[in-house]
């Protein structure tokens, strides 16, 4: 094997300019696949990470039925205090399970007492909140110095852009009005302990209040929660928990007979999952590019090859080199034009990555300005590429190596 | 025993619907350790006698019996192991390899066809070499050597996994007649100490006379008499 590679790698050497240019054609295909992967994935998993992190969570469990009326902010399907600690305990006893938080969803009127407007609320608790999502205090502006915990009773956060819309600074005094299960309407003062930006996604402009304010400005019952917030100590795996969660959780069901409880991943729940799916799309199809560019190049310069050495193949054909030794030579020729553009492609395109990182350079999404590109591309995905290209290289050769193994000696030898 | 038995070797192509003969009816025997040449004007029918005999192409009709093995017979693969095993080739453009050095090109046949460990490499690699006066330029590339030199290298390679026969078709061509005659006398030489038939066509008159025996071709039939200059027999 090793002298056929060695015989294959002098003859790449034969028509260098040939070698070079189809192995700048490769590397050029890699190296956009490299940088490619790095630079969209990484806004990817940036995104996703932002989202889950600062809002979504990994999962949630909603009662049966809320998510396809999640507009409305229906209350007749919030979670009693009983679903919740069934569904507590059992996401205590599933591994892999890092925190948990209760929440509580409702609309209201937001009035200053000069202006008023309608809000989506979630009203959370404090301490476990940031567990769940420990990105929301990032978003968090002008919050009110001194304040440690996320928001006390008695305080709200205002989405940013509602609070310039009607004149809210921190520490102003707010009216929320709401009504509740039964129709009537009720009204509390608050304290605006900060602004929070926008975020992409379903609740990504909601206001924040306690949820010990929420259940008394709804005057719900004392543990009721409209969903309960996960967050799974790795992103892997989380279609597996949800079934997990989704199994145990099934043995609880509604007064319908139902299951009581419904679990979604952040996927499920956010249009940013459309976008994550568009982007892996389109990173196949640079790949689809790629594997054509090094199929059509390596398959030409091997065609070109084979034509311009027959009467080489019947010299060593006549001499009695096996067929499969002649197939395996150019073969090995194409792998090794493979291999120098995958090395060479790789380490041009992880250098470009390097590069970007070290240039601090950011992006805008949506409303999120500033957003940081950390660009980073895992060695597995260094090595699903290099083995399409090796893989494209072989397949590429392996038909003008058929050939040149089927040449009759007698015909070869007399090629003119 | 012949080393070589043709028996009622018949060839011819087809062109269209046009049969045109190469050979017809060659009966021939040689022995081993001979120095045998086929003479003849182009299109006798030489180079295809050659090509029967080194399994490159088969005859229409008879028998091939080469170092005791039906060759007429054998199928592609079987052939290349033949080839490989038992015949060694030099070609009148040399077809030395051109991306490997003379050593490499002497080698080549005991990597590729019929391995060798690298020691017993090595040694029948220089030993050959050194045969045949080329063991200084065991670096250099074909390109650096001259149209002598690269055939004396392509009689190394053609000997290198010891063959019983040796085949040469027109290998003096392309050379002057002083290395043409050195490369015949190399033949010879070759002979005497490897104990290799060499088997050899050419139509230029001067080298002819080393020959051991001389068969002529003519219109793809073996002209009946030929010459036996070892007092061996003639078996036309």
């Amino acid at each position: 094997m090793r002298s056929i590679f060695k015989i294959a790698f002098r003859n790449m050497t034969r028509y260098k300019r040939r070698t070079i240019l189809t192995s700048l054609l490769i590397i050029l295909g890699v190296t956009m696949v490299v940088l490619f992967s790095g630079l969209a994935g990484s806004v990817k998993s940036m995104m996703i990470g932002l989202i889950t992190d600062s809002n979504l969570g990994h999962l949630q469990i909603h009662a049966r039925g809320y998510v396809s009326s999640i507009d409305t902010l229906p209350l007749n399907l919030n979670m009693t205090e009983d679903d919740f600690q069934h569904a507590a305990a059992i996401l205590e006893s599933t591994p892999g399970i890092e925190s948990f938080a209760p929440r509580l969803k409702l609309g209201a009127v937001l009035s200053n007492f000069v202006e008023s407007t309608n809000v989506r609320l979630t009203a959370v608790d404090p301490v476990k909140e940031p567990l769940v999502c420990p990105g929301i205090r990032a978003r968090l502006v002008d919050a009110s110095p001194g304040v440690s915990a996320l928001l006390e009773k008695g305080q709200v956060i205002i989405p940013q852009k509602v609070a310039r819309g009607i004149g809210i600074t921190p520490g102003d005094t707010v009216v929320l009005v709401a009504t509740n299960r039964d129709g009537s309407v009720n009204g509390m003062q608050f304290t605006v302990a900060g602004l929070i930006e926008d975020i992409l996604g379903p609740s990504g402009k909601d206001a924040y209040m306690h949820i010990d304010d929420a259940r008394s400005l709804l005057r719900t019952g004392k543990g009721e929660v409209t969903e309960i917030v996960v967050r799974q100590a790795a992103m892997d795996g989380l279609d597996r928990t949800a079934g997990q969660l989704a199994k145990a959780l099934g043995q609880f069901k509604n007064p319908k007979g139902k299951p009581a409880f419904e679990i979604h991943t952040w996927a499920d729940l956010s249009p940013f999952a459309n976008i994550a799916s568009m982007i892996d799309l389109l990173i196949i199809t640079v790949k689809i590019v790629m594997i054509a560019i090094v199929l059509i190049s390596v398959l030409n310069v091997m065609l070109m090859s084979v034509f311009e050495r027959i009467r080489e193949i019947g010299t060593i054909a006549a001499m009695g080199t096996p067929p499969g030794k002649i197939l395996a030579l150019f073969v090995a020729e194409g792998f090794s034009l493979g291999l120098l553009g995958t090395a060479a492609g790789i380490a041009l395109g992880v250098s470009g990555l390097l590069a970007v990182k070290a240039a601090h350079v950011t992006f805008s999404f949506g409303r999120m300005d500033n957003l940081p590109l950390r660009p980073e591309i895992h060695i597995t995905e260094l090595a699903i590429i290099a083995a399409m290209v090796l893989a494209a290289s072989a397949l590429a050769a392996l038909q003008p190596a058929w050939k040149a193994s089927r040449m009759e000696p007698v015909d070869a030898l007399g090629h003119v | 025993m012949p080393l070589i038995e043709l028996s009622n070797i018949s060839k011819s192509y087809l062109a269209g619907q046009i049969t045109h003969p190469a050979l017809n009816d060659i009966t021939l025997a040689i022995e081993p350790a001979r120095l045998v040449t086929f003479v003849g004007p182009s299109g006798s029918g030489k180079t295809t006698l050659l090509n029967i005999i080194g399994c490159m192409d088969r005859p229409t009709s008879g028998e091939a019996l080469v170092a005791g093995t039906r060759t007429d017979t054998l199928d592609r693969r079987q052939a290349a192991v033949f080839r490989g095993s038992h015949l060694g080739f030099i070609f009148q453009s040399f077809n030395l390899i051109p991306v490997l050095s003379v050593y490499e090109n002497v080698e080549y046949p005991l990597l590729m066809i019929i391995p060798a460990p690298a020691r017993e490499r090595k040694e029948r690699v220089m030993r050959l070499l050194e045969a045949v006066g080329m063991a200084e330029h065991r670096d250099k590339r074909p390109d650096q050597v001259s149209g002598g030199q690269k055939q004396r290298i392509a009689v190394a390679r053609a000997l290198v996994t010891n063959p019983q026969v040796v085949l040469a078709d027109e290998p003096t061509a392309n050379l002057d007649q002083h290395t043409a005659h050195r490369i015949i006398s190399l033949m010879r030489q070759m002979r005497d100490a490897f104990g290799t038939t060499f088997v050899f066509s050419t139509h230029d008159p001067r080298i002819v006379e080393h020959a051991d025996e001389i068969h002529t071709l003519e219109d793809g039939r073996l002209v009946p008499e030929h010459r036996d200059f070892t007092g061996g027999t003639a078996h036309a």
